[in-house]
């Protein structure tokens, strides 16, 4: 009964992307990062669904479109959880999860003011501490932040 | 890649610590000499600072090299708006070396990262200054003979004191015992106990800089209380000159405790400890020459003898 609620409120795809278990206060920043606002294609974004691992989870289904693997190792940092399912005729053909790299490079600004990466034009690069928080330090001025203070850029 | 270039303490292993401080002790021994002939070091200064500024100058042309600089970002074109990235390439172009201050952190790191030209990184805002620390390391290597085993006590400002963070960090190598003496304000931050813990650094935390402390060191580490760290003004009127030192404290002291001040002092030291032997503030402040002309060597690729000799002091 459960399984047959949660199908109708997603919209199947037929071709396309979907971004599953995304954790639900994350869900719209990872929309940013991914910059579904400026996409003309069909979108279903769905937030607070049950989920087993997460309590609610976030999901989006964007119809033809297939981003490369750097757009979508982005939203790794916010959401080391997600899962990337590629859609082809209402089929799954793959199915992985994002990774997170050691070294996230332009994506989280540094909360410092006084760090060199708020006063040039260049692009910040944290080192991942820990992955469960998201604790990541500046490469260049040292300071630390984590998933939940992060400034994305 | 650039590698020769000496942005934290941190990017030091031991050999290269100890290495460094055989070639300041070299140094000391003949600070005039002709090695860097031929060679142009810049001093990029974008905040001013004339003691580490004059420092550095006297190593490089104390040694025989030329220098050329600025000692004031107002007067340069960053003061138009060039990035820090054109003004490190431009002066690049220009010179085997340079040396730079910031006031933005992370701006040596930076740097290091846009020219193959190596870079020794004077100060970064609140962040790093490896020459101070060196110089730190090679006033507590000659005093006591040994870097290994003392017992060190930091007393102050152990929150935002940089030189005390990097000087911790350092020592890591060396089986050191900490004493942090500091109101409850101006801490050690978590990070740094964390950093002991991890790397087995024995330390206990005082906010009483009492006799205890004191007769049990071998080096006492003084910084300054700054009134600008403080949100609450009587907080700072407070705790102001509880951790000033008067020479009849030492009374009792080891006979190989000296006292080490990474200067301005203002009242944390009183004048009464100047004449005292243990006083080794003025001496670390000359220390910081050899230290440096180690320092801009290593970063030239340029060999300086080791002088194992050990002290006797």
């Amino acid at each position: 009964m459960a399984l047959q609620k949660k199908e109708l409120a997603v919209a199947a795809l037929r071709n396309g992307t979907v971004i599953d278990h995304i954790p639900s206060q994350m869900l719209f920043k990872c929309v940013n990062i991914l910059g579904l606002q400026r996409l003309g294609t069909q979108l279903t974004i769905g937030n607070n669904l049950e989920s087993g691992k997460l309590g609610t989870k976030g999901i989006i289904k964007v119809a033809d479109t297939f981003f490369p693997d750097a757009v979508l190792n982005r939203i790794a940092y916010l959401a080391p959880s997600a899962v990337i399912n590629i859609i082809n005729e209402y089929e799954v053909v793959e199915k992985r999860k994002v990774e997170l790299p050691a070294t996230v490079v332009g994506i989280v600004k540094c909360d410092n003011p006084k760090c060199i990466t708020n006063n040039e034009p260049m692009l910040t690069r944290m080192e991942v501490l820990d992955a469960e928080t998201g604790e990541v330090r500046c490469h260049y001025c040292n300071h630390t932040t984590n998933r939940l203070k992060a400034n994305l850029l | 890649m650039n590698t020769s270039s000496l942005v934290s303490i941190a990017d030091l292993s031991k050999e290269q610590i100890l290495r460094l401080l055989k070639q300041a002790r070299y140094f000391e021994e003949n600070p005039n000499q002709r090695i860097l002939e031929g060679r142009v070091v810049a001093t990029l200064f974008f905040e001013p600072s004339t003691r580490t500024r004059l420092s550095f100058e006297t190593a490089v042309n104390r040694l025989g090299g030329r220098v050329i600089g600025f000692s004031d970002a107002s007067t340069t074109s960053s003061s138009k708006g060039e990035t820090l990235k054109d003004t490190i390439i431009m002066v690049s172009n220009y010179v085997d070396l340079i040396i730079m201050r910031h006031y933005l952190e992370g701006a040596a790191r930076y740097a290091t990262e846009v020219t193959a030209t190596p870079i020794i990184n004077a100060g970064d805002g609140a962040n790093q200054h490896p020459s101070q620390t060196m110089l730190d390391l090679y006033s507590i290597y000659k005093t006591q003979g040994r870097l290994d085993n003392l017992t060190i006590t930091l007393v102050g400002d152990l929150k935002y004191g940089r030189t005390v963070h990097s000087l911790l960090m350092a020592m890591r190598h060396f089986n050191p015992t900490f004493r942090f003496v500091a109101c409850d304000e101006l801490r050690m931050p978590k990070e740094y106990k964390e950093f002991c813990d991890k790397n087995g650094i024995k330390y206990t935390e005082h906010t009483d800089f009492s006799e205890d402390v004191i007769n049990s060191s071998d080096i006492i580490y003084m910084t300054r209380v700054q009134r600008e760290r403080f949100t609450d003004i009587m907080e700072y009127e407070r705790v102001k000159d509880l951790y000033n030192l008067h020479n009849s404290m030492l009374d009792n002291s080891r006979e190989n405790l000296r006292i080490l001040h990474p200067l301005p002092r203002v009242n944390e030291i009183n004048p009464d400890v100047d004449d005292n032997p243990k006083a080794y503030y003025f001496q670390q402040a000359k220390n910081g020459l050899y230290a440096r002309q180690a320092l801009i060597c290593n970063a030239l690729g340029i060999d300086v003898p080791l002088y194992e000799k050990p002290f006797n002091e």
